[in-house]
């Protein structure tokens, strides 16, 4: 496991990479954001602005010949992206949460440490197969298997859903690691363009989230023995798929939220402006959005930080421990929860103008994306899971 | 680690592991992960562990290695009764 690589990551830099996501995300993918949502059509304009500005290599290092951004930096795009678009920020931070895997394990393996570097130099767009039909969201168990022969794989796999496996060049694909093992003894594969089919399974017509494009589908796969990650997926689950992907999806539904707030703020000056002296009727609500938002932040990149130093340290018990599988878990309850309440409670007080869904104040789809968070790996299994580690779990 | 402890982990995995064989034709220093042990089902197994040693694991031991075979547990279940 390599360490968050800072080394070149002056914080103008960081700022400056940041601020060119955040110019992506207000001139072109919020552009879109209707007519990605309407017509369920993935947000091609902002990801291919995004992939000519780098950004799906900003998570490698830069011994590959990326930027190497930390967790808190990649955590920061997301956020700017998703007070944009959330089909958008949710395949930026998924692309992220993929890339990394490969990234914090590829130590021992230099093709791997070879495909990086491809990745690097071509930008290029990781989606996850880890869903699948039998064992549903448990991202901990499979069915299917990888098979072995000699020098190459194959695989194939029947996914409950893939985000945007049709724009994507590879797929990474969770599987047990040969037909003998159990369920939970899986590996993490990597297949790339040219070497995987995806059969669409059904359609994906959602109430949010439209964008993401993620149906069923069925993945056969093959290639190089390499391709098949050495390293347990129990390890890149714990070191890397977990916390990644709560701390970046939580960073997307701050961004969210934050634009249903922000939209609230500039309605409630509007009406502020009309009539200088009196705080308007429900305005006090307003500034309890901001301190629920100021929450949320906080929460969000706190664990971003936590998450950057232990990896910056090296500091593999910490995050193999149950105390901080505990933490990460509680940020994905906390952040779901706290992006559909704060985008509630913003349409409720901006009243019919955010209700409408033909006005600069409409919230429609900041409400319909919101409560993709709560299903997103299910809150329901992971309060589960958490009241488990909690009946052994001594610490605070 | 004796081979009364050994004898009393492997009750408890048989209960609790959810392995996909018999314990008892598991090597000490087998994978129980490759042996079907789901990381929910360590949570049973520590728990049934605590109750039969009668005793807790500090939250430092409660990592999957700690976990991983009979006498990764052995040993830690030893540390913890001198």
């Amino acid at each position: 496991m390599n360490p968050a690589n800072q080394d070149n990551a002056s914080q103008t830099d960081v700022d400056a990479r940041i601020a060119e996501i955040d110019r992506i995300g207000r001139e072109i993918a919020r552009m879109h954001a209707n007519d990605v949502d309407e017509k369920s059509r993935f947000p091609i304009e902002a990801i291919t602005a995004l992939k000519a500005a780098g950004i799906f290599s900003a998570p490698i290092p830069a011994e590959y010949g990326g930027v190497g951004a930390d967790p808190i930096e990649l955590a920061r795009g997301c956020a700017a992206l998703g007070q944009h678009c959330s089909a958008t920020a949710a395949v930026v931070a998924m692309h992220h949460t993929q890339i990394l895997s490969a990234v914090h394990h590829a130590k021992n393996s230099p093709q791997l440490q070879d495909y990086l570097r491809r990745a690097a130099k071509e930008n290029r767009l990781i989606a996850s197969v880890t869903s699948e039909v039998g064992p549903g969201g448990d991202m901990r168990s499979n069915s299917c298997a990888v098979e072995i022969d000699g020098d190459s794989y194959t695989l194939t796999k029947k996914a409950t859903t893939v985000s945007y496996g049709n724009y994507a060049d590879d797929l990474m694909i969770t599987a047990r690691k040969n037909s003998e093992a159990a369920s939970g003894d899986q590996v993490l594969v990597i297949a790339e363009k040219g070497q995987f089919e995806l059969q669409d399974q059904g359609a994906w017509d959602t109430l949010g989230m439209r964008g993401t494009c993620s149906p069923p589908a069925t993945v056969v796969a093959n290639g190089a023995a390499w391709q098949v990650m050495t390293t347990p997926f129990a390890d890149i689950a714990t070191y890397t798929m977990v916390p990644t992907s709560h701390i970046f999806w939580s960073a997307w539904w701050f961004g969210l939220a934050s634009d249903a707030v922000n939209k609230a703020r500039e309605l409630f000056r509007a009406k502020g402006r009309s009539n200088p002296g009196t705080t308007p009727m429900g305005a006090h609500r307003v500034a309890d959005l901001s301190a629920e938002l100021q929450k949320m932040e906080y929460e969000v990149f706190g664990l971003a930080r936590e998450y950057a130093e232990a990896l910056a340290a090296d500091d593999s018990q910490k995050l193999a421990s149950l105390a901080f599988s505990l933490r990460i878990n509680t940020l994905k309850l906390n952040s779901s929860r706290a992006v559909v309440a704060i985008v509630s409670e913003a349409l409720s007080v901006c009243g019919i103008q955010a209700y409408k869904n033909n006005g600069p104040f409409s919230l429609g789809r900041h409400l319909r994306d919101a409560h993709s968070s709560v299903m997103m790996i299910h809150n329901d299994r992971i309060q589960l899971t958490n009241a488990a580690l909690l009946l052994v779990h001594k610490g605070n | 680690m004796t081979i009364e402890i050994i004898a009393r982990v492997k009750t408890v995995l048989k209960t609790q592991a959810e392995l996909n064989q018999d314990v008892n034709g598991l090597d000490i220093d087998a994978d129980l992960f490759a042996a079907g042990m789901s990381s929910r089902a360590t949570v049973g197994v520590m728990l049934g562990l605590e109750s039969e040693f009668d005793l807790e694991f500090p939250d430092s031991m409660l990592r999957r290695d700690v976990f991983e075979s009979i006498r990764a547990i052995g040993n830690a279940i030893s540390s913890l009764q001198t």
